[in-house]
């Protein structure tokens, strides 16, 4: 989040709202709503780092409002978000951990196990699988979040389907 | 529930022997009720038995031993043509590889099940339309089986399958060889049919496709190792749909 609202702010000065707004129309219903309550408290510790700064903007018949702009550091920081690689894939894949250590306790056997974790990822696809109908065909972000989650989860799915075939 | 299941196999058993070679064991002891209205997604690793299962549920091989019972009618005691008329009037099958009629249009192959089944020329022309623009094939109507690509023949097979509304569509990979453009408008035919109410058994490795069944049935070393329902996951209150996107991406 942090990131996000620095790089809408980069763009141009802006209030909490319009950044709640703005994060809505980029990602669409592939992107959970942010919270305003978050978006506020985001801003704050900004701020507070020295990334952001505001200035109360005084409006007709209305509380003043809080205009953001970003500050030199700020700047930076997100030059140095955008050029470092982005992390990979899991190696300490917290369901593997399971896979392997619950045998050993006899705390569940691996097939029920990988059977309970294929129907969880199933069940995620379905979700899916209604986002991906629901969501506006024109906005390209959102389908690309959801096909990218998809492919995922197929992924997962390989994965498991080796595990099930390799161990005992 | 007092429906008549549309599929029921009992203790059904598949061992290939080949020559003098050992004997290959391929599908053993499955029982599987299928209920009308139910989208059944058959996963498993390679070699587990997958297409031999549904090779025998559709009547395209003879089973070892066991039963099989088709929308309440023993099947697996038919003779080949017995079988071929069952097929004919309630299954419709999509072959892992096609097996389009090669000197017919695409149009005629997908329309021929339903004329054989004695509906009106018309009647199969207008659902032949329907098929094919929902997979985006109406301008290869004209185009014999060998003029289109592998996808293109597969999205053929599966219009073909679905000429008859048959009581039980099977299918074998129906995506195997779809890129994703091609997959959205399948899965987008399969999701539409099943909300009509068709009964839907299939194989596949695609997990956008297995994200539309009802049911999950996981095979290894030709045995069920997993059969239960694909359950919609409930939301956090006050989450949106996103948060799906959210809780699984990293
Ligand atoms: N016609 C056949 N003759 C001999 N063995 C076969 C034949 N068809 C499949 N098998 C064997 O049966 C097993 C299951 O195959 P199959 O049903 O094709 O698995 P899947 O579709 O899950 O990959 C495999 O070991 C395969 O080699
Ligand atoms: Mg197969």
């Amino acid at each position: 989040m942090r990131q996000l609202l620095l790089a809408l702010l980069a763009k141009e000065p802006a209030h909490g709202y319009e950044l709640k707004q703005a994060l809505e129309s980029i990602f669409g219903s592939a992107y959970p709503s942010p919270n305003i309550g978050q978006i506020y408290v985001t801003l704050g510790r900004l701020e507070k780092d020295g990334y952001v700064r505001s200035v109360d903007v005084e409006q007709a018949n209305r509380p003043n409002k809080k205009v953001y702009y970003i500050t030199a550091a700020g700047r930076e920081s997100l030059e140095n978000w955008v050029e470092e690689p982005t992390e990979g894939p899991r190696v300490r894949d917290e369901f593997f951990m399971k896979l392997v250590l619950a045998p050993m306790t006899g705390l569940s056997d691996r097939m029920a196990l990988i059977n309970r974790q294929r129907r969880h990822y199933l069940s995620l696809m379905r979700d899916l699988n209604e986002l991906a109908e629901a969501a506006d065909p024109d906005n390209r972000v959102a389908l690309l979040l959801i096909e990218g989650a998809m492919l995922h989860l197929q992924a997962d799915l390989d994965w498991l389907e080796r595990c099930q075939e390799e161990l005992p | 529930m007092t429906a008549t299941p549309v599929v029921r196999a009992v203790n059904l058993v598949k061992i290939y022997q080949s020559g003098r070679g050992l004997p290959v064991p391929a599908v053993r002891g499955v029982d599987l009720t299928v209920e009308p209205g139910e989208f059944v997604a058959i996963m498993g690793p390679s070699g587990s038995g997958k297409s031999t299962l549904i090779h025998l549920l559709g009547g395209l091989d003879t089973r070892t031993s066991g039963e099989i019972w088709l929308d309440g009618q023993r099947a697996d005691t038919l003779s080949e043509s017995g079988w071929a008329v069952l097929r004919r009037e309630k299954v419709g099958f999509v072959f892992q590889f096609f097996n389009l009629v090669a000197n017919m249009t695409v149009a005629d192959n997908v329309e021929l099940p339903a004329l054989l089944a004695g509906a009106s020329p018309r009647h199969a022309r207008e659902r032949r339309e329907y098929l094919l623009g929902a997979l985006g094939l109406t301008d290869r109507a004209a185009a014999a089986p060998a003029q289109l690509s592998g996808g293109e023949q597969q999205r053929v097979a599966l219009a073909r399958a679905l000429a008859n509304q048959p009581r039980l569509l099977l299918a074998d990979e129906p995506t195997g060889n779809l890129d994703s453009r091609n997959t959205r408008d399948v899965l987008r035919l399969l999701g539409e049919v099943h909300r009509q109410g068709q009964t839907i058994v299939l194989v596949t490795h695609d997990a956008r496709v297995a994200g539309l069944a009802d049911r999950v049935v996981c095979l290894l070393d030709g045995q069920i190792v997993d059969d239960g329902a694909i359950v919609k996951r409930r939301r956090r209150p006050g989450g949106t749909a996103g948060d799906v996107v959210e809780l699984h991406g990293r």
